[in-house]
């Protein structure tokens, strides 16, 4: 098998958590009348990216573990 | 499934909590060494190894009916979505999603086919949890759900906790909205269809074989019932929470033709209500991961049963290789234009679950019956399993033509053989019973048939396809807590205990 399929998956949360918090950061808070006033992108975005960069973490440690062995 | 869960409550998370996961289990403990041991490439083959040619082809058409009636429904699925969020017309939705699909698979092979998978699953957990969790905030709490659905129950002429106890009201049919009663209901769902669905379902088993070793392969479907406990609180609770608001705050789905909300519609009325622009867009990515990869898996399932199966072994025996990823990419064409033709018949039912399901009790039910008979009982011969597994779809058919659901017509919805001797609460309980009478039908057929007619093949020939010629796998060396048993019990258990809460 190919890469190790972390890293895929921590990349793209990664970059779609980024974008959300950022987006939730800099929009009109108007918007978050419908999400009950509460500014989801912000904190799901960085839920995401907390998610997508433990995902990164963990595959680039097992990455260095098996790496010398190659 | 959520469809399901806002027409029928809570009893949707049945299909996982009573269907899947035991199912699975079985399959890890019991079946998966045959497969694995047999080193067929697919079911077909499987049938062909422990049967003959003729049980294979029957399989392998029938099968292949169903990956493009699976395909077509989650193409309905997906062509309803860009409807209603880019404005197009029906038609030029299901053009759309043709050509992605097609896209898709003509670029992807299998590897690529399992990093989807598991980049999907993620997709679909992050982008419909936030979902949930504002729409129970909203409604106030799973408290504040039961008080709503309470009120459709009531509406619906059932008792208030009809919508959100799973057992409670399954002591006679017409206490409840799938208008079940437990036996019907376990024996049905949980044994003829869901056992028939997992064991012999070709995305399952095709995942396992990839696997390095037999502990792994035995340990696949035990690993893949885990998410499926948890399952229901993503695919099912939106559905409840949207009938809940319908019924609380009126109009919330939109009302079909035939006088009932669309139940299709729940989870994209949900994400247009609740999220902003923003996140928006991963929720509806997450609703079109999911039905690609169920559209994308039954059109490769399509692909290669025709090609392997049929093609290969009874029309163009002998040709090349290069000829053969010819005819599996027409096949593929070919696969998903059919697909096309099965979505159109998907817009005649207001709940896609109740379609697909009726498709699998037609052929999964009779399936199942016949892997019972043939790994666990070695006297079962080739004829009694191919005319067994033929009695048990025509059963099938002939319950489906002669019963309705209540409400419809006779038609695409059953008793098109002119006489309707019984008439079911709703479609789901139809296909439960049409599912339990197939597995009869073939499950009595093949005993029989198999005491009359003289085996075909000897104890040798069965040696790792049937259980008693099978060595036992020794696991002995192995610590108890990394054993497939103890793995198999603990999921037991915590489908017993969600069971029990939601009782």
């Amino acid at each position: 098998m190919g890469i190790d399929v972390r890293f895929p998956i921590g990349g793209m949360f990664s970059i779609i958590g980024a974008i959300l918090a950022v987006y939730g950061f800099v929009s009109n808070p108007a918007m978050y009348e419908k999400s009950l006033g509460i500014n989801v992108n912000l904190w799901w975005g960085l839920v995401l990216l907390l998610f997508g960069a433990g995902m990164l973490v963990f595959a680039y440690r097992a990455y260095r573990r098996t790496e010398p062995r190659r | 499934m959520a469809a399901s869960g806002a027409k029928y409550g809570i009893m949707t998370s049945h299909f996982y909590w009573v269907g899947a996961m035991p199912a699975m289990v079985f399959v890890g403990l019991f079946m998966m060494p045959f497969y694995y041991g047999s080193r067929a490439r697919s079911v077909p083959e499987y049938l062909k190894l422990r049967f003959d040619e003729k049980t294979r082809a029957l399989n392998a058409i029938t099968f292949a009916i169903m990956t493009i009636f699976s395909s077509g429904i989650s193409m309905y699925a997906l062509a309803k979505l860009f409807e209603l969020v880019l404005g197009w017309s029906f038609h030029g939705s299901i053009v759309l999603s043709a050509l992605i699909v097609l896209t898709y698979i003509f670029l992807g092979g299998l590897t690529s086919a399992i990093y989807n998978e598991v980049l999907q699953f993620f997709l679909i957990v992050l982008g419909f949890l936030p979902l949930v969790l504002l729409g129970l905030k909203d409604v106030g709490g799973w408290s504040g759900l039961t008080a709503k659905l309470a009120t459709v129950a009531t509406n619906a002429g059932f008792e208030p906790g009809a919508w959100s106890h799973s057992w409670k009201y399954m002591d006679s049919p017409s206490h409840n909205p799938m208008g079940m009663e437990w036996f019907g209901l376990v024996m049905g769902l949980g044994f003829a269809l869901s056992f028939g669905y997992w064991c012999t379902d070709f995305l399952v088993v095709q995942r396992a074989m990839a696997a390095g070793s037999m502990t792994a392969a035995r340990r696949t479907p035990l690993y893949a019932a885990i998410p499926k406990m948890l399952m229901p609180a993503l695919v099912i609770l939106p559905g409840m929470l949207a009938i809940g608001l319908h019924a609380s705050r009126g109009g919330f789905l939109p009302i079909g033709t035939d006088g009932q909300p669309n139940y299709n519609l729940a989870i994209p009325m949900m994400l247009g209500h609740y999220l902003p622009s923003g996140l928006l867009g991963l929720g509806l990515t997450a609703l079109m991961a999911s039905f690609m990869s169920g559209m994308a898996g039954n059109v490769t399932a399509f692909n290669s049963v025709w090609t392997y199966d049929i093609y290969q072994t009874h029309i163009r025996p002998g040709q090349t290789d290069a000829h053969y990823l010819r005819v599996g990419h027409a096949a593929t064409v070919f696969g998903i234009l059919a697909s096309v033709l099965a979505a159109y018949s998907a817009t005649r039912f207001n709940n896609i679950l109740d379609m697909l399901q009726l498709v699998f009790s037609f052929v999964n039910g009779p399936l199942f019956a016949t892997f019972l008979l043939g790994m666990f009982w070695r006297r079962t011969t080739s004829h009694g399993a191919f005319y067994g597994l033929l009695t048990g779809t025509i059963t099938a058919a002939l319950h489906y033509g002669l019963t309705l659901p209540r409400g419809s017509v006779p038609g695409i919805k059953g008793g098109f053989l002119g006489a309707v001797l019984h008439v079911y609460p709703s479609e789901m309980a139809l296909n439960f019973w049409t599912a339990l009478f197939a597995w009869t039908g073939c499950f009595v057929a093949t005993l029989l048939i198999s005491l009359f007619t003289k085996r075909t093949k000897t104890d040798d020939e069965l040696r790792g396809l049937v259980h008693s010629l099978t060595p036992r796998i020794q696991e002995g060396h192995m610590p108890w807590y990394k054993r497939p048993v103890t793995l198999a019990i603990g999921i037991l258990v915590a489908s017993t205990i969600l069971n029990l809460i939601f009782w």
